[in-house]
């Protein structure tokens, strides 16, 4: 009985507790770095509630006055985004192709597909979008351009790793028959990939919908150019209906994007 | 079916003809109608490659001369990112408790979910915009919008892996008689710790990443820097910035990879 009770239960064993202080110490450590060198007036930090407890003060209730100008404005980031995705999945079709490793033609090409791949992914949509707005001009057209830039990386990756897993054998026996490469990819590789094409388009589809609601705040068109307009001139209550036009339009592309995935798969 | 068929036709997608080529149809209307109703300026967009022209000849070569604009502004895209993904993995913990369903009572469970959903349905760079304007320009603003960008992703997922614990634990504890505290610390938190520290790692890596965007409307860090230069025409400093983010993305993107496989 005594002995029952010397038994100390614990779940680490000294060496990992020791690690565990030294990771947490380390944590600690970074933070307080982060906290103490960053360039935060303090005073603003105090204020903060308070300013913005004001700011949502004034943005209620929302203000409808200019409801058919936001109507309009929110069709024009769904064209946008539909578009750009529908040029994406086009244009990365190509790129997937030669980025995969079973596919591509030799080892150059699959190096410039994963070039595109890496440069298309790593910048982000409203960097792209600046770029495209200092070239064609604030518009729709950069809003396009941007996005499709971004969305070409992400499908052409998805994309290459399903046609990476594929099963070799039916491209094997149509080889084997003496198909040409033309039908070999017509008929042993698409309809492999056919559902992760569609449930990998939907996925973006879903995504360039909401970045295509910011786009407009650096000029490339969409829903962000009134929103924008609306927060230089102080117009909160419009500012509050478009935000809300936006929660709205975003779960709609999520139910929309969620049934035709479960349709599909 | 008197002779067997001597050609193979491939299976189409969609099995109803009429369904099938309505749904083309009305794609090609579709794309028509909206690539012909978009305010396009043709005339401007055919300029676009004079200026590409000139603008990717004034980027090459990238001027890394600020460099040390360069370096302040990715030092500070890091401190918002920390700072923002500890105060969002903290956040998070409180409303994903809220949103599990095997915890939380039904109108708290609503509530936690709808702050989950709120969080989630507006890109960062609009929640930037709203808290530069209530809190000012500068990082603080940047690191309320990430706190919220993060708590939209992680709460989500952690309330998930809560509800997924096993309840045998949680059981144990209150047959032995603990209350609601001590069933948290020690049959709760033990099991989702794990995922909350992988959580918080991808978090880091994903913060960094949106801090560059954030920054562009004034939020601080490295994007305020590239917004800058890109607003003077500063065009190989601006590809030197782009350069650099797509590289700190990068090794950041490994090093996160690597770590989360290791605690996996």
């Amino acid at each position: 009985m005594e002995q029952l009770h010397m038994r100390e239960w614990s779940r680490f064993t000294p060496q990992q507790r020791i690690q565990r202080y030294v990771g947490l110490a380390l944590a600690a450590l970074v933070v307080s770095w982060a906290l103490g060198s960053i360039n935060i007036i303090w005073a603003w930090v105090w204020d903060a509630p308070n300013q913005m407890g004001d700011l949502f003060s004034r943005m209620v209730p929302p203000d409808p006055a200019n409801l058919e100008a936001i109507a309009k404005a929110m069709w024009e980031t769904v064209n946008l985004a539909t578009i750009a995705t529908a040029l994406a999945v086009v244009l990365s079709l190509p790129v997937a192709y030669i980025a995969a490793q079973n596919t591509t033609p030799n080892i150059v090409t699959l190096w410039i597909g994963r070039f595109i791949l890496v440069s298309s992914r790593s910048v982000n949509t409203i960097i792209w979008a600046l770029l495209f707005v200092a070239i064609f001009g604030p518009g729709v057209i950069a809003g396009i351009v941007a996005i499709m830039f971004r969305s070409i990386g992400f499908l052409g990756k998805l994309l290459g790793e399903a046609i990476e897993e594929i099963d070799p054998r039916p491209v094997e026996a149509l080889q084997a028959c003496g198909a040409s490469h033309f039908k070999v990819v017509l008929y042993a590789i698409i309809p492999q990939v056919m559902p992760t094409f569609f449930a990998v388009s939907i996925l973006r589809w879903d995504i360039n919908l909401r970045e295509s609601t910011v786009l407009g705040l650096v000029g490339a068109g969409g829903i962000g150019v009134i929103l924008q307009g609306a927060i230089d001139t102080f117009n909160w209550q419009e500012v509050s209906t478009i935000l809300i036009a936006i929660i709205a339009l975003v779960i709609t592309g999520e139910i929309i994007a969620s049934r035709l995935r479960s349709r599909i798969i | 079916m008197s002779a067997a068929p001597d050609h193979w036709r491939k299976q189409p997608f969609i099995a109803n003809p009429v369904l099938r080529y309505g749904l083309y149809a009305a794609a090609l209307v579709y794309l028509l109608t909206t690539v012909a109703t978009l305010p396009i300026d043709w005339e401007r967009m055919a300029q676009g490659v004079v200026r590409a022209g000139r603008i990717f000849g004034g980027a090459f070569p990238p001027s890394f001369e600020r460099s040390g604009l360069l370096i302040d502004g990715f030092m500070e895209s890091l401190k918002i990112a920390i700072l923002s993904t500890v105060g969002g993995l903290l956040l998070s913990v409180p409303i994903a408790f809220m949103a599990a369903r095997n915890i939380a009572p039904l109108p708290i469970y609503y509530l936690g979910r709808a702050t989950i959903i709120l969080a989630r349905s507006f890109h960062p760079v609009i929640v930037a915009i709203i808290f530069v304007k209530a809190v000012g320009f500068g990082p603080f603003a940047g690191v309320l919008t990430l706190i919220v960008y993060s708590v939209g992703f992680v709460a989500k997922l952690l309330a998930e892996r809560i509800e997924e614990i096993d309840p045998g634990p949680v059981e144990a504890m209150k047959a032995a008689g603990a209350s609601f505290l001590p069933t948290l610390f020690y049959a709760v938190f033990p099991q989702i710790m794990q995922r909350q520290i992988g959580l918080g790692i991808y978090q880091l890596d994903s913060n960094l990443r949106a801090s560059a965007v954030v920054g562009i409307v004034g939020a601080g860090g490295i994007g305020s820097t590239l917004a800058n230069a890109f607003g003077r025409y500063d065009y190989d400093f601006a590809l030197a910035i782009t350069m650099v983010i797509v590289g700190v993305i990068l090794i950041s993107e490994a090093i996160s990879g690597t770590i989360r496989k290791r605690i996996a």
